[in-house]
């Protein structure tokens, strides 16, 4: 498939989310079909590619950043792509990802790792990346050039933006169809 | 009842002297969008949503709480005040924990349906992340603050409508919060009716009915029309 240099190079990555946005784009059902026709999916949850390629076209991004692996990550996304779009209310708004914020690292890791009888204990915050002070919000990490909020976003919104951008139409979402939430 | 005319987007139209801005667009179809203002309640001038051009003023007013006047030239829609509304519902959503994906009122909040209709499709500020309560001592009710807008028709309606007053506001700016009965706790409290029209009237999830959980709390302020058309012009109808 990467042999077609006509394709669109579409990634989709996963930052501090829940995959939930993920399985809404899986949800496009056979749509992906017609959209595989269209584009390579070069890098994502989805593909078994480590490293991030570069000469992306777009990349979906889902979910909040929230540690340095993010933010690394998140950079490397910001060189390599020419549209990146927030993909869901995580990376829209830090939405659930974000709720920690409010709690000290120290208190977070210790009520998690320390003290929580969890089948992973305090072994893992050394080999884990460190958490940010706080989730952010993907726009306030790189720039973003397209925001598709909704938790997760209905594969409608996904196929309405996805489509746009492949017929290189503006992306123009309805109002019922940008709600977070 | 004296009859004014004045210009809105560029079109005249009359109004009867002491009726607002707002009001005078409603009656004639014109869309203003609206947060802390609630047919039936005073006006407050509170959420700044409403705010309109007024030529010859270098400011931006609320319709709700600007009298219309006569000659007076009143844009309601531009890329200016659009911009302005924009940046009102980002500082909104940027001040407390509005997380609309685990709220009670997803999918039936006011303030949500606000932001995809204005087109808010970020918060280009910092979200300020507070530490803010939770009560739920009332038997029947509760208040997440991390969801309150200040908008406050809970506390005029409590005052204005229902006669009882619980609801107040303590502090001030960035400190404010809704309170019931001088501070103490909901369930505590001495004055409430459990009228519950604090819950209907309010528009998101800051108050909901207890036992809700996420998107099955869905309000319906329409009640007060009814109730008040029955108390001031004896109208009676369901």
């Amino acid at each position: 498939m990467s042999q077609n240099s006509k394709k669109v190079r579409l990634a989709t990555a996963w930052l501090g989310g829940c995959s939930g946005c993920h399985m809404s784009f899986l949800d496009l059902d056979e749509l992906l079909i017609e959209l595989i026709e269209k584009v390579d999916i070069v890098y994502g949850p989805l593909v078994d590619h480590k490293e991030f390629p570069e000469d992306v076209d777009i990349c979906l991004v889902e979910g909040a950043v929230t540690n340095v692996e993010n933010l690394e990550l998140a950079r490397q996304i910001r060189t390599n792509s020419k549209i990146v779009i927030s993909f869901g209310d995580c990376a829209v708004t830090g939405n659930v990802t974000s709720m920690r914020n409010r709690i000290p690292i120290k208190d977070l890791l210790t009520a998690v790792y320390h003290e929580a009888q969890a089948p992973i204990g305090a072994e893992s915050l050394k080999v884990l990346p460190a958490l940010l002070k706080k989730a952010l919000p993907l726009h306030q990490a790189i720039k973003v050039d397209l925001y598709l909020p909704g938790c997760p976003p209905d594969p409608e919104r996904i196929a309405t933006a996805v489509t746009a951008l492949l017929e290189g139409r503006e992306v123009e979402l309805a109002p019922q169809m940008r709600t977070f939430g | 009842m004296p009859v004014i005319t004045l210009t809105i987007d560029d079109e005249l139209v009359s109004a009867r002297a002491g009726q607002s801005i707002l009001e005078a667009c409603r009656e004639h179809g014109i869309k203003i969008p609206t947060l802390c203002n609630l047919d039936g309640l005073s006006a407050r001038g509170g959420c700044r949503l409403c705010l309109v051009e007024v030529a010859g003023n270098p400011r931006l007013l609320p319709a709700c709480t600007t009298e219309a006047l006569e000659n007076m030239v009143v844009t309601t829609h531009n890329e200016k005040i659009d911009r302005y509304r924009r940046m009102i519902l980002e500082l909104t959503f940027a001040e407390r924990n509005h997380t609309c994906a685990v709220c009670v009122s997803n999918q039936h909040c006011e303030l949500q349906t606000l932001a995809a209709e204005l087109g808010m499709d970020h918060v280009r500020y910092d979200y300020l992340n507070p530490e803010l309560g939770l009560d739920t001592s009332h038997a029947r009710y509760g208040v997440d603050h991390n969801r309150c807008v200040l908008c406050l028709r809970c506390v005029r309606v409590c005052d204005e409508v229902e006669g009882a007053h619980t609801w107040d506001v303590k502090g001030r700016g960035i400190e404010s919060r809704v309170i019931t009965d001088l501070n103490r706790p909901w369930g505590d409290s001495e004055s409430c009716t459990e009228c519950g029209k604090c819950v209907e009237v309010c528009p998101t999830g800051a108050l909901f009915d207890k036992g809700s959980a996420v998107a099955e709390m869905k309000k319906e302020a329409s009640f007060l029309r009814r109730i008040l058309d029955g108390r001031e012009k004896n109208e009676w109808r369901r």
